[in-house]
């Protein structure tokens, strides 16, 4: 990754902590100041589909033209996903204790970050059970495209069809509606941006420990 | 092509019936342990736990029997399958097969239920609809899926391990339907989510057939 990215991301969140913490936030019923959970939780999922979108682009590459290192982007990709995933649920997790009453409310956009979770904890169970390091890497790879693809729907369509007390679902308003004065949009693309390139570099700075690991073994090997 | 490998999977099936015959089996045990189970309390089944045994039931018997479909070929036969024909062919011809089974395995088990326990449904069309479009879903995810399972070690458990979180997604949708099928809502209110099983199927078929070469070639 290059170095103004990754100056760019740590001003950013640290722009995003900032004026996430103080700057000020509309006041509503119920929600009150856990809005601010809005430039913590949202952008770790815009970073989880960013993530997981790239492993999807580097499996299709590997699949045209096998090599490695595509195969390395796409795990590591994944993994670092994979986390964001569970930060989102953790958070999400701690805005519903306060807003909805309890922790997992079973909310068909919760379900399916959690099924989503099992879909991608199934990629890593069908890595460790292959051992021919290239049939493991044409088999995952064809595994993630398949994930992607039973991904789609359940975060993006059958959330959308049943009632959901999740903001911006069934009904309920969208953080359009909280932010009338913008005033929380000036807080929020920067935090989508700045978690989103922490993701990548955290990605990139993996796949190029495991490209050095896999070198060492076959510098071993020889 | 396709027509011979789908009456070849068909002409094998019914000569080895020992599998055929174990599903059957399968099937009709898990029946009759949930009739078991509530024995004498039959009112006790409303009609969301009927839905929850009959989805649970079928899903499981559906993950068994179509975790065959490749496991159960010898790798000779598998070279020879690779050297006269191309690999959408044995895809397309195994879903198809796939599809008539479970669609059959789905039936039969709707008349367990109604025979051992009760009969909830009050729109009976409906459901029947929705039994053949899961079907499809299933068939389509499944096979592509057991191909996968095939070529890595301890394939039983991998099988059930990758197709849980990807065949949920068309359970969701049929799991809400059944209950409108039971509540007799009007027909209209199901069809977008039927609508929804029939993309999602779409979607799911095509990324097999794109895939599966891809999978056959090792």
């Amino acid at each position: 990754m290059k170095t103004w990215a990754k100056i760019l991301s740590v001003v950013l969140l640290v722009y995003t902590i900032v004026a996430g913490f103080l700057f000020d936030v509309p006041r509503l019923n119920i929600v009150n100041e856990s809005i601010r959970s809005l430039y913590f939780h949202v952008p770790m999922w815009f970073g989880m589909i960013a993530l997981f979108t790239v492993s999807l682009g580097y499996s299709i590459l590997y699949l045209n033209k096998p090599s490695l290192k595509f195969d390395a982007y796409a795990v590591e990709f994944v993994h670092t996903g994979i986390v964001l995933n569970l930060l989102g649920l953790t958070t999400g997790m701690i805005w519903a204790n306060y807003t909805w009453g309890s922790p997992w409310h079973g909310d068909p956009k919760q379900n399916g970050a959690a099924i989503s979770l099992l879909i991608y904890l199934a990629y890593f169970v069908l890595r460790g059970s292959i051992d021919n390091e290239d049939q493991k890497a044409r088999l995952s790879a064809v595994y993630n495209i398949f994930a992607y693809a039973a991904m789609v729907p359940l975060l993006f369509i059958i959330p959308r069809m049943t009632s959901s007390m999740h903001p911006g679902n069934g009904g309920n308003p969208g953080f359009n509606m909280y932010d009338l004065d913008s005033q929380m949009r000036l807080v929020f693309y920067p935090a989508v941006i700045g978690w989103g390139l922490l993701g990548a570099w955290i990605a990139t700075l993996r796949v190029r420990i495991r490209l050095i690991n896999e070198k060492l073994s076959n510098l071993e090997h020889d | 092509m396709l027509r011979q490998l789908f009456r070849k999977e068909l002409t094998l099936e019914l000569r080895r019936k020992a599998v055929i015959s174990g599903i059957a089996l399968y099937l009709c045990s898990t029946v009759f342990i949930c009739y078991l189970t509530f024995s004498l309390r039959q009112n006790q089944i409303t009609p969301l736990v009927w839905s929850a045994l009959f989805w649970v039931t079928i899903l499981f018997s559906v993950i068994n029997t179509v975790a065959k479909s490749f496991l159960g070929e010898k790798k000779g036969r598998e070279m020879y399958y690779y050297s006269i024909a191309s690999p959408t062919a044995i895809l397309l011809s195994k879903m198809g097969y796939n599809f008539l089974l479970i669609t059959l395995l789905s039936f039969s088990g709707w008349l367990l239920f109604v025979l051992f326990l009760n009969n909830p449904l009050a729109d009976t069309t409906l459901f029947a609809a929705t039994l053949v479009l899961t079907a499809l879903g299933f068939s389509t995810s499944l096979t592509l899926l057991s191909a996968l399972a095939a070529k890595a070690n301890h394939s039983n458990i991998l099988m059930a391990v990758l197709s849980f979180p990807v065949v949920i997604s068309v359970l969701l949708i049929a799991i809400k339907v059944t209950k409108n099928c039971i509540d007799g809502l009007d027909r209209s209110v199901s069809y977008p989510e039927l609508l929804t099983l029939l993309a999602i199927n779409c979607l799911v078929a095509a990324v097999s057939y794109l895939l599966f070469p891809y999978i056959w070639r090792s």
